[in-house]
């Protein structure tokens, strides 16, 4: 049997695990691919072909040797090049990180992902220090969508949307700040888990705004998201903000009925800037599961201005001294915005932390009568690459400014979203499942369950 | 003509020694105004005095 290069994750595992294909004709299936298709989609930065090898022939040998394997027994993946891969240098996007030395260990999630069996098969394309929604990238030029090669992908995580949307690995791993898993998973028509603020370790990935990042899973079904989701799980004392809760697998639950959930749909700022095909695909979405009741979540704008508020100032400090040392090695864009973040006067910031306590209590009352929210994970398809501005009813709107509208307000408080894939024509579109913190159990069931009707799913890529 | 924001640019440039060439003033000073703009709908809302900052935050 040789691996299709639409397979999933589960599909391959399984045909591993059973012998019909081994672990290194999977991985060279992946490797191939990403020959064949990568010189267009710009996807990969790092192809770590031989390391690849070198465990798929590991995996193969315990098989043959009757020892146990895990539940991603060969299955390739491919990570964010902000995730520390040990022999190579962690440039996060950046010009500057390339004279790093050498990682000498793989971030936390790398591990947990091949202690499972995963097989590793490089590093991705992304924006700028993560201070991108776009999948563009001045020194390693932009990460292309899948299904229209001259659109963008998304970003930051553009690398990993592409790659799993051009099906060149059936699971990317990426970051996810203000929106950087959900944009790229709505772009390309993939699945994103975004799980709760402190879940996931990020001990050995690049930062970006510590009190914001979250990292995560890019898939092409809901069980392969539970699945490398489910692998990744755990504390790690690492990562100061990865929570000590034990694991909580997902992959049991996921074919659980969600007729006993209560869902409504995110209104007012949620329903506003928006193309009719995020309001197409969040209306789909609903009837499919019965949701008519709508809630307003208060102060989401100010939630959104806050999060902004947070990140220019958090990432500027973080910053602050390669702007000094290295301004021209920066993208002047990323530059210019890291500059004027350390010039937002403090009390702003304090201001905009303390009321992020203050949202944070509102949306707790939310989840009180709700479990789930939907909302558009974009307010638009992939625009072109270089697109500036776009058209929306007739007033111009500026295209970086306005992708992560709808995500920020919620990665704001660290909820839980799985971004789901409408198949809309000619492009698709995502749709943020969300639930309450910790609650990514429920976020995995509704998208099983949508996956399941029929409703959202990964199309083939039709750019390449 | 020197706009509103430039002499506050030169003064926190020269507070944090970081440097701000002219040809990247226009777009420094176009990402401040919205950053400053969005900073002040914050401010704008009112806080209970004894309301805690979040800055490590817990979901």
């Amino acid at each position: 049997m040789t691996s299709k290069p639409e397979m999933t994750a589960a599909g391959i595992a399984s045909a591993v695990a059973a012998r019909k294909m081994s672990a290194l004709d999977a991985t060279e299936a992946a490797l191939a691919r990403i020959k064949q298709h990568d010189g267009i989609l710009n996807s990969f930065t790092d192809v770590t072909a031989d390391r690849a090898r070198a465990k798929a022939r590991a995996i193969d040998a315990d098989i043959a040797a009757g020892k146990p394997i895990g539940p991603l027994a060969g299955v390739p993946f491919a990570v964010k090049n902000l995730f520390d891969v040990a022999g190579l240098p962690t440039r996060a996007g950046s010009k500057i990180n390339r004279d790093l030395a050498p990682a000498k260990r793989d971030a936390t999630l790398i591990e947990r992902m091949e202690a499972a069996g995963a097989v590793l098969v490089g590093a991705l394309n992304m924006g700028e220090y993560a201070y991108d929604f776009t999948g563009e990238n001045v020194h390693d030029g932009p990460s292309r969508n899948p299904h229209d090669t001259t659109r963008m992908t998304g970003g930051s995580s553009g690398g990993s949307g592409s790659a799993v949307g051009g099906a060149l690995v059936p699971i990317a791993l990426g970051s996810d700040t203000n929106g950087s898993i959900r944009v790229p998973s709505s772009f390309c028509g993939i699945f994103g888990l975004k799980p709760t603020y402190g879940r996931l370790s990020r001990a050995r990935s690049f930062p970006f705004v510590a009190s914001l990042d979250h990292l995560g899973p890019f898939a092409r079904s809901a069980t392969d998201l539970a699945l490398a989701y489910d692998a990744m799980q755990g504390p790690d004392a690492e990562d100061s903000a990865c929570t000590t809760r034990g694991l909580e697998p997902t992959l049991p639950l996921l074919a659980n009925p969600v007729s006993d959930l209560r869902i409504a749909v995110a209104g007012g700022y949620f329903q506003k800037n928006v193309f009719p095909e995020a309001v197409e695909a969040v209306s789909r979405v609903a009837k499919a599961l019965g949701a008519t009741d709508v809630i307003d979540i208060p102060e989401a704008a100010r939630a959104r201005a806050a999060a902004y508020v947070i990140t220019t100032t958090e990432g500027a400090s973080l910053h602050l001294d390669r702007l000094r040392k290295r301004p021209n090695d920066f993208d002047p864009a990323v530059r210019d915005r890291l500059i004027a973040g350390a010039m937002v006067p403090a009390p702003l910031a304090d201001r905009a932390q303390k009321f992020r306590r203050w949202y944070r209590a509102q949306l707790a009352e939310i989840f009180k009568s709700v479990d789930v929210l939907l909302a558009p994970a974009t307010p638009c398809t992939a625009p072109k690459l270089g697109q500036v501005n776009f058209n929306l009813d007739g007033v111009e709107l500026p295209v970086r400014a306005n992708i992560g509208i709808h995500t920020q307000p919620i990665s704001f408080i660290g909820l839980p979203v799985v971004a789901v894939p409408v198949p809309l024509e000619p492009l698709p579109i995502g749709v943020q499942i969300i639930a309450a913190p910790w609650r990514e159990d429920i976020a995995l069931r509704v998208a099983y369950a949508l996956e399941k009707m029929g409703v959202v799913a990964a199309p083939s890529p039709r750019g390449i | 003509m020197a706009e509103p924001l430039d002499d506050y640019i030169d003064a926190v440039s020269k507070a944090l020694a970081l440097p701000v060439e002219e040809a990247w003033r226009p777009a420094v000073r176009a990402n401040l105004e919205v950053s400053l703009r969005l900073g002040r709908m914050v401010d704008e809302f009112a806080l209970p005095d004894e309301t805690e900052p979040a800055p490590i935050f817990t979901a």
